[in-house]
């Protein structure tokens, strides 16, 4: 049943399903570097390093950069206390209704983005809360918690009680298990959960449409750029800033969860 | 100093309830000091929890501990002078083998040097030297448990318990520990005490051991005590491969219309005796053959050494015994 080898047709499917999925990124790039500024033509007329300076001295770009630098900084700090403490929580205690519990800290990644977005906004408005920066900042804490959550409680899940519980018999009092114990074998689940967290609020467009007064993050801005043609390689060249920010935090969350499954199966 | 008469633990009426289950109900217990002291019993007899409430991490919902002659109702696991070897050992996965011995020194502040040279010189006890620099996940199974008892004792406890310490180890393994664990137990004089839910092990190993049955201490006492003289049907039973023989068989086998139990190395097969019975199975076991009959309604079995007549199944053939064996028991 469970051959080596995939036949010719199944490797050829791979490969085209991979193109379809990773050529429009590369035509991304692409185009960031076209001498043509108003369409997408193909294959472009030349290539050109220009559109890398022009971005650089467009004043419009700076703000939505650093406002999409701020809210995910702010948002992962919060998701990352809140989500490890609900975690911890979580995978520790047993309670009446902890399932159901578990349920609702996963429902704002679940929910369509719409939806979160509709149901803060309204919730901002009844509450008299201004739009600002810090309402998008809290809209975009409810799906980061839930990805720090995951991570967290994966982790703990997998610290078998005992390594806890041998600290303490060894006579270690809480703060010290907490330091010595726990945080060496969160730690990288953390820091996964965190990058993890800041690349999907540094790209986040829905929920920040809903929750946003008359900021606009980065890609809001970029949403905004590619309706009027006007050099619209600047748009490609600000995606690539986007793909590198967000891209190298993921690729980093995923060898830092990998290392730490060896770390933390290999008391068992 | 404690006097030498001082148990080194004491339960008294202790009894832990989860919900509605009886865990541990109603245990009187006294461990002497330097007792090498079993508990034994099937899974969820509540032996395990009698451990944890010694180390601390369960609390009796009644009753009394005392360990050392100290009431301990309000001591956390910390704060006791006892220490745990763990079923799966626990080992801390990020840390070397030797911060792992030195970490009950390192959280009591003694400085790094002392603290190392000690877990050294445990790593040397359990025949572990030079393996300092690994880390757990490098060890094979019984290494791991050699690093978890170096880790419990660089303490010195007054008290080590140990949690099915030889459960995970292959055969081969398990019985030279059980021969080392012995004899560091005999050099370093501490009380240990191990739950096990395995008789041979609890036999070989302990100078006396408790027998735990639905949360309550079915028998107490020295292996010999215990394996020659169960008290009720299920110690008979569980000790050993003991027969139980129904009231009216032991009448029938010349005692009281009581239930007994009988040792199967004590039955000889012989052309006449106390009974006679139908030979239903024969197991060869190396050193001899244990063979069953049927007499009534009830299967009796006989060990016969090897070198000795076994005879052919479906063979009528007498069984006789020293009367003094037919043990007869009060449950």
């Amino acid at each position: 049943m469970h051959s080596d080898r995939a036949s010719w047709g199944l490797k050829l499917g791979a490969g085209l399903g991979l193109a379809f999925l990773h050529l429009p990124i590369l035509l991304i790039f692409l185009y960031a570097f076209t001498t043509e500024e108003k369409s997408y033509q193909f294959p472009p007329p030349g290539l050109t390093l220009k559109w890398f300076g022009v971005a650089w001295e467009r004043a419009d770009i700076w703000p939505p950069l650093w406002l999409s630098l701020q809210v995910a900084a702010i948002a992962t700090v919060l998701a990352m206390i809140l989500g490890t403490l609900v975690a911890a929580a979580m995978a520790q205690s047993r309670f009446f209704g902890r399932d159901q519990i578990s349920l609702l800290i996963l429902l704002p990644i679940a929910l369509p983005g719409v939806i979160t977005g509709m149901a803060l906004r309204s919730a901002f408005s009844v509450m008299d809360i201004p739009f600002s920066v810090w309402t998008i900042i809290l809209g975009h804490a409810t799906f980061c918690i839930v990805i720090v959550y995951n991570n967290a409680v994966a982790r703990f899940r997998r610290l078998s009680g005992g390594i806890l519980e041998a600290s303490s018999d060894l006579g270690a009092n809480g703060f010290q298990t907490f330091r010595h114990v726990l945080l060496p074998n969160l730690g990288s689940a953390l820091l996964a959960g965190g990058m993890l967290a800041f690349a999907l609020s540094f790209d986040e467009v829905i929920v920040t449409t809903f929750t946003a007064g008359q900021q606009s993050t980065l890609p809001i801005w970029m949403l905004q750029e590619l309706v009027r043609p006007r050099q619209r390689p600047v748009t490609n060249v600000v995606a690539i800033v986007v793909f590198a920010v967000t891209f190298l935090p993921i690729l980093a969350a995923y060898y830092l969860t990998r290392d730490g499954d060896q770390t933390a199966g290999a008391g068992k | 100093m404690t006097s030498p008469a001082t148990p080194a633990v004491e339960f008294r009426a202790v009894t832990r309830h989860f919900g509605s289950v009886r865990a541990v109900d109603g245990v009187d217990l006294t461990i002497a000091e330097g007792a090498f002291f079993a508990m034994l019993g099937p899974s969820g007899s509540g032996k395990t929890t009698c451990l944890r409430l010694i180390s601390g991490f369960e609390k009796p919902t009644s009753g009394q501990i005392r360990i050392f002659g100290q009431d301990v109702s309000d001591v956390p696991p910390n704060r006791r002078n006892v220490n745990t070897v763990f079923q799966d050992y626990a080992l801390f996965p990020h840390m070397s083998v030797r911060d792992n011995v030195a970490y009950g020194l390192m959280v009591k502040g003694v400085d790094r040097k002392t603290r190392l040279d000690r877990a050294e010189e445990m790593l040397s006890l359990v025949k572990l030297p030079g393996y300092g620099d690994r880390k757990p996940g490098q060890l094979s199974g019984g290494q791991r448990q050699r690093v978890a008892l170096a880790r419990a004792l660089v303490n010195e406890p007054r008290v080590l318990l140990l949690d099915e310490p030889l459960g995970a180890l292959d055969l081969k393994l398990r019985e030279a520990m059980q021969d080392e664990l012995k004899a560091l137990q005999k050099r370093l004089g501490i009380t240990f005490v191990f739950v096990t839910h395995d008789q041979h092990e609890a036999l070989s190993m302990a100078d006396s051991l408790a027998v735990f049955s639905d949360g309550k201490i079915a028998q107490i006492g020295t292996p010999e005590e215990v394996y020659a003289r169960p008290q009720s049907r299920f110690v008979a039973d569980f000790v050993g491969s003991s027969n139980v023989l129904p009231p009216d068989l032991t009448r029938a086998l010349g005692g009281p219309a009581r239930w007994s139990s009988l040792r199967p190395e004590q039955v000889r097969i012989a052309d006449q005796g106390q009974g006679r019975g139908i030979v239903t199975s024969i197991r060869y076991l190396g050193a001899g053959s244990r063979v069953a009959l049927r007499i009534g309604e009830a299967e009796v079995a006989a060990l016969v050494p090897a070198g000795q007549t076994v005879p052919e199944q479906g063979a009528e053939v007498a069984i006789a015994f020293d009367p003094a064996a037919l043990h007869v028991m009060e449950g």
